[in-house]
C-alpha cells in the first residue's frame, strides 16, 4: 500500500510539472504553429520574430506538399500558417482548408511584386488565400566535364550515353512533367493517351536512371556521383557554389515554373498571429535575409532593392529572364481522379 | 490482486498503441472513403503492379532469411563451443552496430557500394572489375541480411548454448560421428531458436521500406514502397490499410507454419 501512496505521489508530482513546463512555453503574446518546407527559412529570422512580437513560434517542416497534405486534411495537427506549392494550394481551396486573409493586418504585402499576386489568381480567383514566398524553376543541373556537349534540352534524360549518369526527382508529378514536355504535351495533362505515352517514354528512361531521388539530388551532383540531375533552381545554385564544374539549365523546350505561398489552414487556432507571421515574412529586410540563406527567387521587390551584388541579380538560375518564364508553366491541381492516374502509371512505371 | 493491478499500465499502452491502431487499420482497410464497407481495397492488391511487388517482397526476403540462417548457423555452434565465444564478447561484438541508428548503418552502405563509393574506387584502384551491385535487387537483400542478421545470431546462439553437453556426449558415447550428432541431436533441439530467428528477419524484411529505397535507388518496388506511397504521398489511405492487411495476413500465415515447431524456448527478444 506505501508503494502505491508513493506511486501516486511520483504521477502527481510529474504531473505538476509538467503543466507548469507547459505554461511556461507559451510567449507573452501567445503561440503560433508554423509548418513549412525542410530548410527554407534562415531561423535566425523565427528568433528575430519571437523577440519583436513576444510570440513563441513552434516550427516544424515537411518535406514534399504531398506529405503535408494528409496533416492537415486529417486534422492530425493544428498548424496555423503553412507554405504550400500553387498546385496544393488549389487542392487545399477546393476541400476548404484554407481560411481567407485579412490583407488589413498584413501591410506588407505591397512589397510584393503585383506580378506574383495574378499568379496566385491562377489558382486562387479573388488572391485571398496566399501570399507568395519564394518562387523557382525546375531544370537540369549537369557536370560539364561529365558530358559531351552543353545540354539544353529534357531529351539529354532519355540519351543511352548517360546511362547511369542521371538522377531523377521522385514524386509523380517532377517524374511526369519532363516526360510530358518532351513528348510536347502540357505538364498539366490529364488526358489518358498523352499520359500514357509519357509513361511509356519514362518505362524505357528507367534503366538509364541512376536514382530516383528528391532530397539527395544535391548531393549526388556536388559528389559527382552523376552528370545530369532534375533539381530545383535554388537548389542548383546551393550545388554551383560548391563545385564549380556544375551547370544549370531550364530546357529550351520548357519546364515547370512554381510559386510557394503562406496560407492559413483552417485548423488554425492563433489567426491573428498567423497573419503577424506573413506580413513578418514580407518585411523587405526579412524577405532579403531568407533569400540569402535558401537562394531561391524572391517575389519581394523590396528585398531586391537591398540586394547589391549585381552577379545575384544576373544569375540566370535565380532570376530567369523571361524569355525562359514564358516557356514554363505552372502546375494545376488536376483533380483527384487525375491526381490518381498519375500514381497509378507512376507505380506502373516502377514496378516495371 | 497486486500482481493484476501492476499489469494496467500495460494493458492501457496496448490497448492506446497496439489494438486502437490496429482497428484504424481495419476500419481504413474495408472503407472506401465516403465510409462505405467495401472489399476493393484488399482486392487492390491482384493488380499487376501491386502484385509483382508483394511476389517481389516475398522473394527477396524468403531469399535473405535463407542466406541469414546460413551464415548464423554455423556461427552461432562456433561461437557456443568455443571459449571466446562463450565469454559474451563476440556476441557483443555482433550486437554492437544496433546501437547504432538502423538508417545510418543502410547509409553507410550507400556510400560503400554506390558509383565511386568506397568499393568501387578500391576495385579501380587495383585495376580489378568493377561491378555494380547498388541499386539493384542484390543490393536490397544485402542490406536486408546486414541489418537483419543480430537478430537471427542471437535466438540460435541462445537455445544452443543452453543445449546440455552431457546430451552431446551422450550421443557421441553412443557412437554417432559429430555430423551425425549435429543432425539428430543439436539441430532438432535448436529448432526453436531457428524459427524465431526466422520470423524475426522474414517480417521485417516483408514490410521494409527504407533498405529498399536506399539501397534499390527508388528504382525497386516492394510491397513496402507500394503501402508507404499510398500513405505518405497522399494517395489513399484505404488502399494503403488494404494492402497492409493483405501483408498482415502473409505475415500470420507464416507465423503459423513456423509456431509448429515453436515451444517458446526460441522466444528471447
Amino acid at each position: 500500500m506505501k508503494k502505491r501512496i508513493l506511486f501516486v505521489c511520483g504521477c502527481l508530482t510529474a504531473a505538476v510539472v509538467s503543466t507548469g513546463c507547459g505554461g511556461s512555453s507559451t510567449g507573452e503574446n501567445g503561440e503560433l504553429n508554423v509548418y513549412n518546407w525542410g530548410e527554407y527559412i534562415d531561423e535566425d529570422v523565427i528568433d528575430m520574430f519571437e523577440e519583436e512580437t513576444g510570440i513563441k513560434v513552434n516550427y516544424k517542416t515537411f518535406d514534399t506538399n504531398e506529405d503535408m497534405y494528409p496533416i492537415i486534411a486529417n486534422g492530425a495537427a493544428d498548424w496555423d500558417v503553412v507554405c504550400p506549392s500553387e498546385y496544393m494550394i488549389q487542392k487545399m481551396l477546393d476541400n476548404d482548408l484554407l481560411l481567407e486573409l485579412d490583407y488589413d493586418n498584413i501591410p506588407n504585402i505591397s512589397n510584393i511584386d503585383p506580378a506574383y499576386m495574378e499568379t496566385v489568381k491562377e489558382f486562387d480567383p479573388q488572391a485571398t488565400h496566399a501570399v507568395p514566398y519564394m518562387w523557382g524553376t525546375v531544370g537540369i543541373l549537369y557536370n560539364k566535364t561529365m558530358v559531351e556537349e552543353p545540354v539544353t534540352s529534357w531529351n539529354a534524360l532519355w540519351d543511352e550515353k548517360y546511362a547511369d549518369n542521371i538522377v531523377m526527382m521522385n514524386n509523380p508529378r517532377d517524374v511526369f512533367a519532363p516526360a510530358l514536355i518532351s513528348c510536347g504535351y502540357s505538364l498539366n495533362s490529364t488526358d489518358s493517351g498523352e499520359l500514357q505515352e509519357a509513361a511509356a517514354v519514362l518505362s524505357a528512361q528507367k534503366p538509364l536512371v541512376l536514382k530516383y531521388t528528391t532530397d539527395e539530388v544535391r548531393d549526388m551532383m556536388i559528389g559527382e556521383k552523376a552528370a545530369i540531375g532534375v533539381i530545383y533552381s535554388g537548389e542548383a545554385t546551393i550545388c554551383k557554389s560548391e563545385n564549380e564544374n556544375l551547370q544549370y539549365v531550364v530546357p529550351e523546350e520548357g519546364s515547370n515554373v512554381w510559386l510557394d505561398c503562406w496560407c492559413i489552414p483552417s485548423t488554425c487556432k492563433n489567426k491573428e498571429n498567423a497573419e503577424k507571421w506573413i506580413d513578418f515574412m514580407c518585411r523587405p529586410d526579412i524577405a532579403l535575409m531568407n533569400f540569402e540563406y535558401i537562394y531561391y527567387s524572391t517575389p519581394n521587390t523590396g528585398a531586391l532593392e537591398l540586394i547589391e551584388d549585381q552577379d545575384i541579380l544576373n544569375n540566370e538560375a535565380l532570376f530567369p529572364g523571361n524569355e525562359v518564364l514564358s516557356r514554363c508553366e505552372t502546375f494545376r491541381y488536376l483533380g483527384e481522379d487525375a491526381e490518381e492516374a498519375y500514381n497509378n502509371l507512376w507505380k506502373q512505371v516502377l514496378s516495371e | 490482486m497486486y500482481k493484476k493491478s501492476l499489469s494496467y499500465p500495460y494493458l492501457a499502452w496496448a490497448a492506446a498503441f497496439i489494438i486502437i491502431p490496429l482497428l484504424f487499420i481495419i476500419y481504413y482497410g474495408l472503407t472506401d472513403k465516403t465510409g462505405t464497407f467495401t472489399l476493393s481495397n484488399l482486392a487492390a492488391v491482384a493488380t499487376a503492379e501491386n502484385s509483382k511487388a508483394l511476389f517481389l517482397s516475398l522473394g527477396l526476403s524468403l531469399l535473405s532469411t535463407a542466406v541469414c540462417l546460413l551464415l548464423a548457423y554455423p556461427l552461432a555452434l562456433i561461437l557456443s563451443s568455443s571459449k571466446i565465444g562463450k565469454s559474451g564478447f563476440i556476441i557483443f561484438l555482433f550486437v554492437l552496430p544496433m546501437w547504432m541508428n538502423f538508417l545510418l548503418r543502410t547509409l553507410a552502405w550507400v556510400v560503400l557500394l554506390d558509383t565511386n563509393g568506397v568499393l568501387d574506387t578500391i576495385l579501380k584502384a587495383f585495376g580489378l572489375p568493377r561491378f555494380k551491385i547498388i541499386n539493384t535487387p542484390a543490393a536490397i537483400v544485402f542490406g536486408m541480411v546486414y541489418d537483419f542478421l543480430p537478430f537471427m545470431i542471437l535466438p540460435i546462439y541462445n537455445v544452443i548454448s543452453k543445449i546440455d553437453v552431457n546430451v552431446v556426449n551422450a550421443a557421441r558415447d553412443l557412437g554417432a560421428n559429430s555430423f551425425q550428432t549435429l543432425y539428430k541431436v543439436i539441430f532438432p533441439l535448436s529448432l526453436p531458436g531457428v524459427i524465431s530467428g526466422i520470423t524475426m528477419v522474414f517480417v521485417p524484411s516483408l514490410t521494409t521500406f527504407v533498405i529498399s529505397t536506399l539501397l534499390g535507388g527508388g528504382k525497386i518496388l516492394l510491397i513496402g514502397n507500394v503501402i508507404e506511397q499510398e500513405f505518405m504521398k497522399g494517395t489513399s489511405w484505404h488502399i494503403g490499410s488494404g494492402l497492409s492487411l493483405v501483408l498482415m495476413l502473409f505475415i500470420i500465415v507464416s507465423m503459423v507454419l513456423t509456431s509448429k515447431y515453436d515451444d517458446g524456448e526460441g522466444n528471447v527478444l
